[in-house]
């Protein structure tokens, strides 16, 4: 067990190999209960919009969107998720970020706007995998959209089924009452178990989004870090109107961004580690922001974040490991496109 | 059957009169998780005893390794360069890492397996 955000959960259950590969073949259950959930009550579309980059006014019932929050230099306070319900919008954020979100939320909430933590009551649970609708014990997911969700039932428990994950994979993040969340976590293991579906710890979790390139806050992405370096332009939207850290987006748009993050493919054994040094003939040209051995894929994986105009995909660099420079290729992202598909969110490279 | 040792840095050493095997432990191993690459001496060098001969990568960090004893190296094992896993799914049999000819006598500080049980409980915390 290890501390995440003040939570205590398992890097693995079993392994992180076998969780990862599961979430790759068949599925994987996660507990990511630790993540903060708000509701944000009333007539909040202007308010929410003023907050993040995206364009909500695109944002149906019933459906999902990537978002960014956004300091007024341009960086990055969190990501986030947020969800039109028929109640009103809520949001998910980063397990580390709840307590400051949620004071960013309120400190920016017009008079008599509620913003309401509801980590504590609801639990969330994510079953990813290129079987997950297939083993998930639920009806009538057909008609459910890749960023859409609704109201229904799991294992005969009520729950709010979103199909969103963090994987690459289809899936479903599933919130539940969290005194009957024990019952519709043994339920699904119960009915996937056979097929290989296995319950995955934060190891597996980081492994498959790093695979599929998405961005981690606080490691590929922080206050000092703006969008478009994080290669998250496509959540920004200059002509929703105004919102927080527009100004400085439009004069970081104007110039280009000084830095991008790019995918570097290392030798078996060369695992970079986060923070470590890239150099790119024989000059530092920036740091590894994620790394991890791809079990998946054969070889290590990593992020950095380098000097704008420097590099390309094909290029050879340097990566500091256990004190050497170890080479790595520059790749395209992801580095692997799982089965999540979607019509409504861009590829997210 | 050969008496086996334990350091306080979580390595395991099995003597047999002169002959010397080491691995890590499975705390060790458990505490590191997936093992996915082992950075390794060759035979005929020489080792003191805690000095670090090599490295273990597993997904979560990197650590060092250090020889619980004196001597000179005899064999790899050459299995590990494919099978990392090997260490953690058994990491006192088909995961050991290293034989040695022992030089001169056991450290006095090599704690029993009582001891060295205390230690990890400890760590676990």
């Amino acid at each position: 067990m290890v501390d995440f955000g003040g939570w205590e959960m398992p890097q693995q259950y079993t392994s992180i190999r076998d969780e990862h590969l599961a979430v790759r073949h068949v599925a994987g259950l996660f507990d990511v209960s630790h993540m903060g959930r708000f509701r944000v009550a009333g007539d909040s579309l202007e308010f929410l919009q003023h907050l993040v980059t995206n364009d909500l006014s695109q944002l149906g019932l019933g459906q999902a969107q990537y978002n960014l929050l956004l300091n007024e230099e341009g960086g990055i306070v969190d990501d986030l998720v947020v969800y039109h319900g028929e109640e009103g919008f809520f949001v998910v954020v980063n397990a580390s970020n709840r307590e400051k979100d949620l004071r960013w939320f309120r400190e920016h909430a017009p008079s008599g706007l509620e913003v309401e933590d509801r980590t504590f009551e609801l639990a969330l649970i994510a079953f990813q995998g290129p079987r997950a609708q297939e083993l998930l014990p639920a009806d009538g997911l057909d008609g459910l959209a890749y960023f859409g969700f609704r109201r229904g039932g799991v294992a005969g428990v009520r729950a709010l089924i979103s199909r969103t994950g963090y994987t690459g994979e289809d899936g479903f993040e599933i919130f539940v009452n969290s005194d009957r969340v024990a019952e519709v976590w043994d339920a699904i293991l119960a009915r996937g178990k056979e097929a290989g579906a296995l319950p995955a710890g934060l190891g597996a979790r980081d492994a498959t989004r790093l695979e599929a390139a998405l961005r981690l806050w606080g490691n590929d992405m922080d206050e000092t870090v703006n969008p478009y370096e994080a290669g998250l332009g496509w959540t920004v939207k200059l002509d929703k109107g105004d919102f927080i850290g527009r100004d400085a987006l439009v004069k970081v748009k104007a110039e280009g961004p000084r830095r991008k993050l790019v995918g570097l493919k290392l030798e078996p054994g060369s695992i970079a580690r986060h923070g470590a040094a890239v150099s790119s003939g024989g000059k530092k040209a920036g740091v590894i922001t994620s790394g991890t051995h791809s079990f998946f894929l054969g070889y290590p994986i990593a992020l950095a974040m380098v000097e704008a105009a420097s590099l390309r995909v094909g290029d050879t660099v340097g990566v500091e490991v256990r004190g050497r420079e170890a080479p790595a290729e520059v790749v395209k992202l992801p580095f692997y496109r799982g089965s999540a598909r979607s019509a409504a969110a861009p590829t997210r490279s | 059957m050969a008496d086996r040792h334990y350091t306080k840095t979580h390595e395991w050493v099995a003597v047999d009169g002169k002959h010397a095997t080491i691995g890590i432990t499975d705390f060790a191993q458990s505490q590191l998780g997936d093992v996915v690459f082992l950075e390794l001496p060759s035979a005929g060098r020489k080792l003191a005893a805690r000095e670090s001969f090599g490295v273990v990568e597993s997904v979560k960090a990197a650590s060092d390794l250090y020889s619980p004893v004196a001597g000179r190296i005899t064999a790899v094992n050459e299995k590990l360069a494919a099978k990392p896993e090997l260490i953690n799914s058994d990491p006192y049999g088909e995961g050991w890492i290293l034989k040695l000819d022992l030089d001169g006598e056991l450290p006095p500080d090599l704690l029993d397996e009582a001891a060295y049980k205390k230690v990890a409980e400890e760590s676990s915390h």
